[in-house]
């Protein structure tokens, strides 16, 4: 690893708020994309389902 | 085809004449725009000067965007766009007769009254020749753009927001521009670059423009 | 049957089948998820803590493993759903539609992450949070052309005007944000003070380039990945009456 510790990971030499915190908005913005697709999909499909009961 | 479009031409100005506070609105909304800056900021003639060549043309953009939503809506509300949309002539020589009509109504008086604004604003008289050619190339070129919007946007509700939002990122190259050919002819520097970019954002937006609102309306 | 003047193969068509794009969609969906969580790990990991820190700028470079994949995934998305839109108006698919819907948020997205990711690299690295250079204000500008496609698709209550309206709104966007770049650049140079610009790519060894490679591929990957799930729930909100569907395992559980 580059760095000697952990420690000096998170402090990155004072650049550790900026970093983090970018990675940090990358990470968590893009997480709530996949999981609002994924629970939009779930939603649809037990409307869809909903759907196929009443009409059988 | 083109007796189609001069007869939407004067179909369309005989309905703007008969009522001329349609006329006038976009006038008085520029003068009130120009006159809020000096108030809102500052009416020193240095500062002013140094901004005026971007204030004017901000305001000559708000002015035509208010005047945007009404180019199809009023057809589109009284069924007669329909109709015009029917008859056997491509749909973008219809949206080039009323976006004709549209900037003689918005665009062309801006420009005739711009050296009036230019004196307002501490704008340098050297400038003022650029200012009146920059436009004259640009506003037709902000009306057809935003054809594009308002064609989007007839019959949606709540549309004069949205055809604001549509269209703004596409007139920051006319604005960026506009408003720098006429700074640069404030400190006496050649403009002919800029006439030409704006010269081709014109011709281009001509040749973009109808199509893609004729199929709009269609939609 | 169909009125395009090109003759597209067979496969091509065979795409814009709903019941076709549901099946074939999901069984992809789980390859490019592992893809993009494999890629985007490998990649971090190497970025933030193995790779060697720059030489002017210190640790705060490492954010370039995502700002830059960010950026430009915010303008090929741009891209891809004007081309989207382009073949469905074109050759009239619906599905052509739904996967240009896909891309508005995800898109979007992209473009925020760029923003802000670009406004804090620039604290340490100008001393501000934003500054109107041609890469940030060019940004900007995307980030309303995606904010206007959003306002539009939502205020139109049909699906299929909405449909052809964005793809419209997004063939015009993409047209012009060349343009746009190209004015925005010039307008930087003019009234530049700084010299630095975020792009100015230094030749990067290996150790620094490659985990950049593959933040980007990830992020390609974590793209298609979404537009395959919206697309997908697209094709169950709206086929809910045909017969394929009805018979589908997904539904009847069999």
């Amino acid at each position: 690893m580059y760095f000697e510790s952990l420690g000096a990971l998170w402090d990155m030499a004072g650049h550790g708020p900026y970093v983090w915190s970018s990675y940090g908005l990358f990470f968590a913005l893009l997480c709530l994309n996949v999981w609002h697709a994924r629970s939009q999909k779930l939603k649809a499909l037990k409307q869809a389902k909903a759907f196929v009961r009443r009409n059988q | 085809m083109i007796r189609f479009m001069l007869a939407i031409i004067r179909r369309d100005l005989l309905l703007v004449t008969r009522q001329p506070a349609e006329m006038i609105n976009p006038l008085v909304f520029f003068l009130l725009v120009i006159a809020m800056f000096p108030l809102g900021i500052s009416p020193e003639a240095s500062l002013l000067s140094q901004t005026a060549a971007g204030v004017i043309w901000v305001a000559a953009m708000l002015a035509t965007l208010l005047s945007l939503e009404l180019l199809f809506k009023l057809d589109h509300d009284d069924g007669s766009l329909e109709q015009l949309l029917l008859a056997p002539y491509p749909s973008w020589s219809l949206v080039i007769a009323k976006v004709f009509v549209h900037w003689l109504v918005s665009g062309l008086p801006l420009i005739l009254i711009s050296p009036l604004i230019a004196t307002m604003l501490f704008l340098p008289s050297e400038a003022v020749p650029t200012l009146m050619l920059s436009l004259l190339l640009g506003t037709p070129t902000l009306s057809l753009l935003g054809a594009i919007g308002a064609a989007l946007v007839t019959g949606v509700r709540g549309g004069g927001m949205l055809l604001t939002l549509l269209i703004l990122p596409l007139y920051v190259p006319v604005i960026i521009f506009g408003a720098s050919s006429v700074a640069a002819a404030a400190q006496g520097m050649p403009v002919d670059g800029y006439m030409a970019l704006l010269a081709a954002m014109f011709v281009f937006a001509l040749m973009i423009t109808p199509w893609a609102a004729g199929s709009a309306l269609k939609l | 049957m169909t009125q395009s003047i090109w003759r597209m193969p067979r496969w091509f068509h065979q795409m814009g089948s709903p019941k076709w794009f549901y099946g074939f969609g999901g069984s992809l969906q789980p390859w490019f998820a592992l893809a993009a969580f494999v890629l985007l790990t490998w990649g971090i990991v190497w970025g933030l803590a193995f790779a060697p820190a720059d030489y002017q700028q210190g640790n705060s470079f490492r954010i370039m493993y995502v700002h830059v994949p960010a950026a430009i995934l915010s303008q090929s998305v741009f891209l891809g759903m004007a081309v989207a839109g382009a073949v469905g108006l074109i050759w009239k698919m619906k599905v052509a539609f739904m996967v240009a819907r896909s891309c508005i948020a995800i898109g979007a997205t992209f473009t925020v992450i760029a923003l802000l990711t670009g406004a804090i690299w620039g604290k340490p690295t100008w001393g501000a949070y934003w500054v109107w250079d041609a890469r940030l204000t060019s940004t900007l500008v995307l980030l309303f052309l995606y904010a206007g496609v959003m306002a539009l698709n939502q205020a139109i209550a049909e699906r299929q005007i909405a449909g052809k309206a964005t793809a419209i709104l997004a063939i015009v966007g993409t047209i012009n944000i060349p343009i746009i770049k190209y004015s925005v650049e010039w307008w930087n140079t003019l009234h530049q003070s700084s010299s630095f610009t975020l792009t100015a790519k230094p030749s990067m060894p290996a150790d620094m380039y490659l985990p950049l490679l593959l933040t980007v591929l990830g992020s390609y990957c974590l793209f298609v990945l979404v537009v395959l799930m919206r697309t997908r729930t697209q094709i169950l909100q709206t086929q809910s009456g045909t017969s394929w569907l009805m018979q589908h395992r997904d539904i009847t559980g069999v």
